[in-house]
């Protein structure tokens, strides 16, 4: 189907294609939405977080006395006061591999703390002010050790972090299926591409920053607690397994989430210390996260170095990849922070038919914020080596960028195309997105503006970066992450139920935070039904509603949440026609689904609404024999493989020699993530995503100085792009259906930031390729522009 | 100290601590929760709202700087300002803009860039592209990537709105 062919057809209806306004909105637009620092709760103490100043230092006595004596502070605690609060440390659920090194994480710090922000003492208050005052006055003795900031120095052991590891280096992961190959390719080659890139660490910034709120039941022991997190449904057995309340006792409310971006894909030190004073107190408690506090509390992503090879036939023509990692893991090991580069392991080769292949990654440990899943998760990092390398490839072989893309893509009828990295990749036809980004920038007239630039000998250069991407998203076949290690499985989980009076309910194991879940929901039910989407009302984000699920990140919401909905549709679509074949006293095979109803084809006269059905099913007068009285359905639905969504962005900038500043001026991209089911969303996602990816590419680091201090942690400082910084995008996509999932769907949550990175580094890099410059360091500043420009023309820095 | 404020309409008196801050009078005491907090160093906008008709961040202005002074909030918006019809659940022309034009995805940011966004059109009603990009500088989306924030505004003066 072309883009054309979905838009007329997304024009007519409200079901799956259509650009429906979302449901969400009206609350989020007036107020009425509740985040969970908008939640009033009555006698909740306000909790504040007092965190290390040091990377790494010793902690010596803590000094409570003036804290406790600042007007509203009712509480100090220290870590050893509250080390028997916990039945565990914190959880990492991906011990990738079997002989893995992890230090014990305790929420509040004992005796070391090895981060900014390492918390190492809690004040609880009347009032958010007061807590704030008292984390001022608590005096905490340091005694200061040697920071590890460098991840090479951190790999060397110079410092070991945790002693009784012996040593920084965690683990060691390699997927190399067939080396001989690999090295037999690179000794046969007759171009060798070797470069190192640098991913710079990053600061997530959802707009809210965290926050948690636990209300306990004294009584009966159970506890109810709120959090501004991706993962209501995991948090609660984390809680569970190490705060040693049963599983059983407890709730977990995610409320309005202002944005996650996988920073709150988490189970976080605050969350647990709430559970424990609130359950030691006997009272409420709460804690909202600052902004300052978010850039050293919450999450960083990336931070890894990349040694990145290609071998090559003469015409260019890749016969192997291998890439060697040193991946950043910060101090202690969050959720997922040792798998997020294995994420990644599998995409090196991009959308290349690639022969031979080799990964390996090494994760150590250093005395910052840990890292883990941020927008991507180890597929951007993938992408930007294999995008960038394929530059390098292309001057190698004396052949324009898109040119080395067309050679190397994966045709098209070789899909499902069984990759060297070992994954099927499922559909896929890569080029066509390439010819119409290509189209839709206007290649020809663009190139001919830089070319007159260069020719008048224009300071301000033009630049046009390409970069195509494929994903591996919908995480993912339970068994698949078996092989790799993760503790859980990748299921979702999905009820549809429709009411006495017609109206249905879908409860979803998908945690939204933005993304639209209840509008796309609706138009999937509303679709196979026939009935208006209106009618359909989608729960989710609260274990006692929802009890079943495996919430949001990783592009899984759609081909596996949407997916089980879609399911469980169908079986109460099933069960509805034989409902109706037995009160119309016909064959079910004589039904057909018309405008809402089941109609006996011929007779349309003789027919069921959807809600007669559903009060018969209620009123349970006259049943089938063994039917139960119900319309529900049920799924729980594992995916038998990844889902592959692809595309091709293209960028155009200006970069101005005399200041090295780059401006965005213009940006492609065409996009394929199968069967869209909201256009209006998917653009969305996308919009978003590019800017991310693109602020990792010029705006976005965060600064750590030698002694392990970040230097830029508020909004001030760690620049996250305005409006004023970017263009609007022009965006168009083809439709290649999955055929992994019924729907024929993909995932398009982390596309744009996967491939927008590499896309715009790539057309700086060509706007100053006359200089002699092939690479440069992200984000590319201003500073960092123009000293490469000056050390490319032999001036002195 | 006590004060007084005109707040969606309705006058609000207080006592308050010198040092509280605007953002969390409207949050705390009167319980007017659509204003929110996004950062400490006034960058992020998502605490904006209406004093006496003009946009301010109001986690820089005091509890007690605002005394006297009308105050708009989200909540009041569709009642309080031109184009709303003061029904329950109507939404002012720029709430309904975003909607329309898929503006808005976690929500987070809304409510103080939709106010941002009619300050700058009572400034300037027709605005370009660039002058709604760089009105809007002060108000940080990580969601959107502005791209639909820039067509509801525009969509919202009247203009014609590219794809």
């Amino acid at each position: 189907m072309t883009a054309t062919e979905a838009t007329a057809e997304a024009a007519t209806g409200r079901g799956i294609g259509s650009r429906l306004p979302r449901k969400e909105d009206a609350r989020l637009l007036t107020g009425e939405a509740r985040f969970v620092d908008d939640l009033a709760i009555p006698g909740a103490l306000w909790m504040g977080m007092v965190r290390s100043p040091y990377a790494h230092a010793r902690i010596g006595n803590v000094d409570a006395s003036a804290a406790l004596a600042v007007p509203g502070v009712r509480h100090v605690f220290t870590g050893a006061d509250l080390r028997d609060a916990w039945t565990a440390a914190m959880p990492c659920a991906w011990p990738v591999t079997e002989d893995m090194k992890a230090a014990d994480h305790w929420p509040v710090a004992v005796d070391k703390a090895c981060y900014v922000g390492d918390i190492v003492a809690v004040v609880a208050a009347d009032d958010r002010y007061a807590a704030v005052d008292g984390v001022d006055a608590v005096e905490v003795d340091y005694d200061p050790l040697e920071a590890v900031v460098d991840l090479e120095d951190a790999a060397s052991d110079r410092v070991v972090i945790h002693e009784g590891l012996g040593t920084n280096r965690s683990y060691t992961w390699t997927l190399t299926p067939e080396p001989e190959a690999v090295e037999r390719a690179f000794a046969e080659a007759t171009h060798v591409v070797r470069e190192r890139y640098l991913q710079q660490r990053l600061i997530p910034s959802a707009i809210e920053p965290r926050g948690v709120a636990v209300v306990p039941g004294v009584y009966g022991g159970d506890l109810t607690l709120y959090s501004a997190t991706q993962i209501p449904h995991i948090l609660r057995v984390m809680i569970a397994a190490t705060c040693g309340v049963p599983e059983a006792k407890v709730r977990v409310i995610a409320p309005s989430v202002g944005g996650g971006f996988g920073s709150k894909l988490d189970v976080y030190a605050e969350d647990l210390i709430a559970v424990a004073l609130a359950r030691r107190l006997g009272v409420p408690t709460r804690w909202t996260e600052g902004r300052s506090e978010n850039s050293v509390a919450t999450i960083q992503g990336r931070g890894q170095i990349q040694d990145m090879e290609l071998a090559a036939d003469a015409d260019g023509k890749l016969t192997a990849v291998r890439v060697k990692l040193l991946a950043d893991m910060g101090a202690y090991m969050q959720l997922a922070t040792p798998g997020i580069p294995l994420l990644g392991a599998f995409l090196y080769g991009g959308v290349y038919d690639v022969p031979a292949y080799s990964f390996e990654c090494t994760g150590v440990f250093t005395t910052k914020t840990p890292t883990d899943a941020y927008r991507g998760a180890g597929r951007p990092e993938a992408t930007y080596a294999i995008e960038r390398a394929m530059e390098s490839l292309a001057r190698e072989v004396g052949v324009d960028a898109a040119e080395i893309r067309r050679r190397n893509y994966v045709p098209a009828d070789r899909f499902p195309y069984d990759g060297s990295s070992g994954l099927t990749f499922d559909s896929g036809d890569y080029e066509p997105t390439l010819d119409r980004a290509l189209e839709l920038i206007g290649v020809r007239d663009r190139r001919a503006e830089q070319q007159r630039r260069r020719d008048a000998g224009d300071t301000k250069h033009l630049g046009l970066g390409i970069a195509t991407y494929v994903e591996m998203c919908g995480l993912a076949p339970s068994r698949v992450l078996a092989s790799l290690r993760y503790a859980a499985g990748g299921w979702e989980a999905a009820t549809v139920r429709v009411l006495p009076t017609g109206t249905v309910q879908v409860v979803s194991g998908a945690t939204p935070h933005g993304q639209g879940h209840e509008t796309s929901w609706s138009q999937i039910v509303a679709d196979k039904l026939g009935v208006d989407p209106d009618s359909v009302e989608v729960l989710h984000s609260d274990t006692a509603i929802s009890p079943m699920g495996m919430d949001t990140y990783g592009s899984r919401s759609l081909p596996v949440g949407g997916v089980a909905v879609g399911m469980a549709t169908d079986q109460v679509l099933d069960k509805a026609r034989t409902l109706a074949a037995h009160q119309l006293e016909c064959a079910e095979d004589d039904l057909e689904l018309v405008e809402g109803e089941l109609r006996v084809k011929g007779t349309p006269t003789k027919a069921m609404t959807l809600q007669a059905i559903a009060f018969e099913a209620f009123s349970a007068h006259n049943l089938p024999d063994g039917m139960e009285p119900n319309l529900i359905g049920q799924v729980t639905y594992d995916p038998p493989n990844f889902v592959f969504p692809f595309g091709t962005h293209v960028a155009v900038v200006e970069v101005d020699e005399e200041t090295g500043s780059v401006s965005l001026l213009d940006y492609a991209a065409v996009d394929d993530c199968g069967v869209q089911v909201n256009p209006m969303i998917v653009e969305g996602q996308l919009h978003g995503g590019i800017v991310q990816g693109a602020a990792q590419a010029l705006w976005e680091e965060a600064v750590y100085d030698d002694d392990g201090l970040l230097r830029n942690p508020t909004l001030a400082d760690y620049c996250v792009p305005t409006a004023a910084e970017v263009p609007s995008f022009k965006l168009d996509h083809t439709v290649t259906p999955s055929p992994t999932n019924p729907l024929g769907v993909k995932g398009i949550g982390e596309a744009g930031t996967i491939v927008s990175t590499p896309t715009v580094i790539n057309a700086i890099v060509d706007a100053l390729a006359p200089l002699g410059i092939t690479d440069i360091t992200m984000p590319a500043t201003p500073e960092r522009v123009w000293n490469l420009i000056r050390e490319a023309r032999g001036e002195a820095r | 100290m006590n004060i007084t404020l005109s707040v969606n309409g309705e006058e609000r008196s207080t006592d308050v601590e010198p040092r509280r801050l605007l953002v969390h009078h409207l949050r705390d005491d009167l319980g007017l929760t659509g204003t929110n907090v996004g950062c400490d160093t006034s960058s992020c906008g998502a605490c904006t709202v209406l004093m006496d008709g003009e946009s301010v961040k109001s986690c820089t202005v005091l509890a007690v700087q605002a005394d006297g002074r009308q105050i708009t909030t989200i909540e009041g918006l569709a009642a309080t300002a031109a184009g709303g019809d003061g029904e329950v659940g109507a939404l002012h022309p720029m709430q309904r803009a975003f909607h329309e034009q898929h503006g808005l995805q976690c929500g987070f940011c809304t409510p103080g860039m939709v106010l941002a966004a009619v300050s700058l059109l009572d400034e300037n009603p027709h605005p370009t592209e660039a002058d709604v990009r760089l009105g809007l500088e002060g108000n940080l989306c990580r969601c959107t990537g502005y791209h639909n924030i820039v067509k509801a505004v525009l969509a919202a003066a009247g203009q014609e709105v590219p794809a």
